[in-house]
């Protein structure tokens, strides 16, 4: 894998993880949304940890974006899921949540099927013949 | 109760993000390599491209729908819990998604991928 496609990779993980910490920083000071009273969850957008965590979201997305216009979207989804691992330290660290043992023992699964599915190819060939240009494949 | 409620909002996120992930897969593969579009016509002509698509906008409206169906959820549960889990089974949904509708090659090694993830997820929620 290319140096910048490992570097979009990251871009990914990274800004989706802070992304929906920051958010669920946010939500802290807006407290919980009532059913009877749900249009209160638009009023997030004006608190400035929500504001970050768009921000984030924002460049995961770009990322994200880049990445599935030369990818399969299952080879993106699990090496984008780092991002859990990176949720997962920032609670712990940095809204104090406790992150128990077996939820550490889930990040580390999560981390091996994204390790598995790194391994292989990263798009399907496809099967029309108009890609006359991209016959590199070796097998 | 509380615990449904929750899971009802992960559900909704699961469903709305999923069907946007194959929606915007889609609609990238017929754009074309964005570093490449960007290198040649530069970032604007990226952004009119994208923003022009008629697939990519149904897909940005599902995404966002599944955003608020996040927030919503992130104000009744735990951070550490909520957004692996709804990524994540967001993860093996779109799996399925991809296979049927997007023709792609779901291997032995993606499944299991996808049960590792899948198990995961439910450690996750201990």
């Amino acid at each position: 894998m290319k140096l910048k496609k490992v570097l979009i990779y990251a871009a990914i993980a990274c800004c989706n993880g802070t992304g929906d910490v920051m958010l669920k920083r946010g939500m802290q000071d807006l407290g919980p949304i009532a059913l009877s009273n749900w249009t209160h969850v638009f009023s997030a957008v004006m608190n400035p940890w929500v504001m970050l965590g768009i921000l984030f979201l924002g460049g995961f997305f770009y990322a994200y974006l880049t990445a599935l216009s030369w990818a399969d979207l299952t080879f993106v989804l699990p090496a984008t899921a780092f991002g859990y691992v990176v949720t997962a330290l920032l609670s712990a660290y940095f809204l104090h949540e406790t992150v128990s043992l077996w939820r550490w023992a889930g990040v580390l699964m999560i981390t091996c099927g994204v390790g598995l599915v790194s391994g292989g190819p990263s798009l399907t060939e496809p099967r029309r013949s108009d890609s006359l240009t991209g016959a590199e494949d070796p097998a | 109760m509380n615990d449904l409620r929750l899971w009802l909002a992960i559900g909704a996120v699961v469903i709305a993000s999923s069907v946007g992930d194959v929606l915007l897969s889609k609609a990238m593969k017929r754009i074309g390599d964005l570093d490449e579009l960007r290198s040649k016509r530069g970032l604007l002509a990226v952004i009119t491209r994208v923003a022009t698509n008629k697939t990519f906008l149904v897909a940005l409206a599902c995404l966002i729908f599944s955003f608020f169906a996040l927030l919503t959820a992130l104000s009744w549960g735990d951070a550490s819990l909520v957004a692996p889990a709804s990524a994540s089974l967001t993860f093996i949904c779109s799996a399925i998604l991809a296979k049927y509708f997007l023709h792609e090659n779901v291997d032995r090694r993606r499944w299991i991928a996808a049960g590792l993830v899948c198990v995961g997820v439910a450690l996750l929620a201990q």
